[in-house]
């Protein structure tokens, strides 16, 4: 028996060695998988598999590595962030993609620092994940530019006066997004209202009510997606008179479909609008369809989230900063990556000296409560 | 001044009564085991998500509701039987160890079933429709709640008073070894608490989810929190301090989130505040101070008992 035992090890400890002497290069999705934000982190995480499935090689410094993607979960929590990104780190990955959601992105910025490996935030859109870092890159636009385009909105295609703004506590993307919005909007002549709710609030009919009573014309919530359906389907059986406004953390099949069948006024800012590249559209679709469980986790239809192309296009710029850099090697990886340029699906994508893509104009989409689509109203640029 | 009060009011009527059927569990467990069963709220979460899978299978809703009702029992049966049963002889802080235990397991349980996304609650017609109340717009479960737990706990009241099992829960709750000795059989007693407890979270579940539809792992953990204060303040182990407490509970924090506006309404002060940021700081400042002031609560008994 112990003879038998000793063999099993000793040819385990073989076919590791084997799995060794192939290439491999490990790639950081750190990513929620759980918590509030679990359906937007697995949209996104989905665009980096699909983009994984494409091009499962890289050929660095003239020899061809497997991509292996190594998954950490920071269940959309800032206490659970530092635990998985460690785990990342000592998964000993080149380059980190995600996260979706600020705060867990800044709480998982120090140990990728401390450890030289660079990070590509693919959604993450407060200013602080990048600023002042050096090795926190990322594809998306950042919330100075979101907020001031959601206020331009709200203030010159709705003509609305008075704003009301709900958010999470102690979120940083939420109070991030509100901030802007606020300078924004009051720097255009409106009133804004802040109010906060707590982290696992379900009832949000007071503040409601509250938006009611202060004579608000728009009620902004930035919020992650499972506040965002609670307060669409509390607004919508309050019969909320004024629109709804949302981050790109809204645009998400799941949030469409709690507005379904009700007649609430939902408009959302995000990152790409369905139909901008059709290969792509073509492609993932055919692939969420042929995959049962990569269905499920888009929701149960293979309507496109931005985020999930987001992390297609953080997907490739990790590769082509892999191939600049010639080695497997995070910190050569961060030296070329801010010089990095690629045609991705969402468009150009090119640094500036912060570390983020250089991006003047969101989408505009506003929920079709009858069919439960996204429909495109227009692209804001802020001037 | 009363139409800008009255809508807050409505909301904490409503949510009131939902803590209060959650509360009754707790503190009928307290009663008799002398056991805070922290999985409770997670009973509640639980039988959300037996909902929301229920009715996805296509089954009518008159079927599924009661189904949904008789699993949640049954899973505090069970609860009970696998991971209280056995350390009923062990330190106290066992048992509540193993309760901490049982509600992580549920959540985790729940967490690996729907993968983290969020669930979203069937309609119920009949009490999902939005009516006016005296001016202010609500959901008809917001009606409901009150009137059903009032109905319940009377039904409950009146069952530990009226009758055999509730004689025998009563004795038990007085002395645990001596109704053994007395020819009680406590182990059919506590299982009956449990499945009561558990059958008033499963109604209280349907009454939350339908006014707030969204259902993820952890949704049972504020309720369940906020129904916990509820019952220390109304006195564990007394039921009519349960529901008390629970309704004065839901009335406050829903009038702390609109505090702003009532104070702007009455000219009192010319900006808001954001006062609504503190809802949930003042249910647990209320717990310390109770604490402090009246360790028993409102309707709990004299004891020399520590926990």
């Amino acid at each position: 028996m112990k003879k038998f035992v000793a063999i099993l090890l000793a040819a385990m400890m073989l076919l590791s060695v084997s799995a060794l002497a192939e290439n491999v290069v490990k790639i950081g999705v750190y990513e929620p998988a759980s918590g509030d934000s679990g359906a937007g982190g697995k949209q996104e995480t989905l665009g980096v598999q699909y983009a994984n499935l494409e091009t499962p090689t890289v050929v660095i410094g003239g020899e061809e590595y497997k991509v292996e993607l190594v998954y950490a979960d920071n269940g959309s929590s800032t206490d659970k962030a530092p635990s998985a990104a460690q785990e990342l780190v000592s998964a000993g990955v080149s380059v980190v993609l995600g996260s979706y959601g600020s705060g867990v992105s800044i709480a998982g910025s120090e140990y990728f620092k401390n450890a030289n490996i660079p990070a590509i935030g693919l959604t993450c859109t407060n200013p602080q994940v990048t600023a002042g870092n050096s090795h926190y890159f990322r594809v998306c636009f950042l919330d100075p530019f979101q907020g001031t385009a959601l206020a331009n909105y709200a203030s010159k295609a709705l003509g609305a006066k008075t704003a009301y703004c709900l958010g999470e506590l102690g979120n940083d993307y939420d109070q991030g997004l509100i901030n802007y919005f606020k300078e924004a909007f009051e720097g255009l002549g409106g009133t804004v209202i802040v109010d906060a709710f707590p982290t696992n609030n379900a009832d949000f009919t007071s503040y409601l009510t509250n938006a009611e009573m202060y004579g608000a014309e728009v009620l902004f919530c930035p919020v992650s997606i499972a506040y965002s359906t609670l307060i669409i389907q509390q607004a919508a059986s309050m019969n909320l008179a004024f629109p709804v406004l949302g981050g790109d953390t809204l645009d998400s099949n799941v949030v469409v479909a709690a507005a379904v069948g009700t007649n609430i006024d939902l408009t959302v800012t995000t990152f790409y609008q369905e139909g901008a590249n059709p290969t792509f559209d073509e492609g993932f679709k055919a692939w969420l369809n042929s995959d049962a469980t990569a269905l499920a986790n888009n929701g149960g239809n293979d309507m496109i989230s931005a985020v999930s192309v987001m992390g297609y296009d953080g997907y490739y710029m990790a590769l082509a900063a892999l191939q600049a850099a010639g080695t497997t090697d995070s910190a050569a990886v961060m030296a070329v990556l801010p010089s990095m340029e690629i045609d991705g699906a969402s468009g150009h994508i090119v640094f500036d000296e912060n570390g983020d893509a250089v991006r003047n104009s969101a989408f505009v989409k506003k929920a079709n409560t009858a069919t439960g689509d996204w429909e495109f109203v227009t692209e804001q640029t802020v001037e | 001044m009363w139409n800008t009060v009255f809508p807050y009011l409505l909301s904490g009527i409503s949510v009131g009564g939902q803590y209060a059927l959650i509360a009754i569990g707790y503190t009928m467990v307290y009663g008799i085991l002398r056991l805070i069963n922290f999985a409770h709220g997670d009973v509640f979460m639980v039988a959300g998500i037996v909902m929301v899978y229920l009715s996805a299978s296509g089954l009518p809703l008159w079927l599924v509701i009661p189904m949904v009702l008789i699993i949640t029992a049954l899973i505090g049966f069970v609860i009970e039987r696998v991971a209280y049963k056995p350390l009923r002889s062990a330190p106290r802080m066992s048992v509540m160890i193993s309760a901490i235990g049982v509600s992580y397991t549920l959540q985790n349980l729940v967490l690996y079933v729907t993968g983290g996304l969020n669930k979203m609650y069937p309609t119920i017609p009949g009490i999902s429709e939005t009516v006016m109340v005296m001016g202010a717009k609500t959901k008809m479960v917001t009606l409901v709640t009150p009137v059903l737990t009032l109905v319940l706990v009377v039904l409950l009241v009146t069952l530990i008073n009226k009758t055999k099992i509730g004689m025998a829960m009563r004795a038990v709750s007085k002395d645990f070894e001596t109704s053994q000795l007395m020819g009680i059989k406590i182990n059919s007693v506590i299982s009956a608490t449990f499945v009561i407890g558990s059958f008033l979270a499963g109604v209280g579940s349907i009454l939350y989810f339908t006014n707030y539809p969204t259902v993820i792992q952890t949704s049972g953990a504020m309720p369940g929190l906020k129904a916990f204060v509820a019952a220390v303040f109304g006195g564990i182990g007394s039921i009519p301090g349960a529901v008390l407490g629970a309704f004065i509970i839901g009335i406050m924090e829903n009038i702390i989130k609109g505090l702003d506006v009532i104070l702007f309404k009455s000219g009192l002060i010319s900006a808001p505040l954001g006062l609504s940021t503190f809802s949930d700081a003042f249910t647990f400042a209320l717990l310390i101070i109770i604490l402090i002031v009246k360790p028993t609560g409102l309707f709990g008994e004299k004891t020399t008992d520590k926990v």
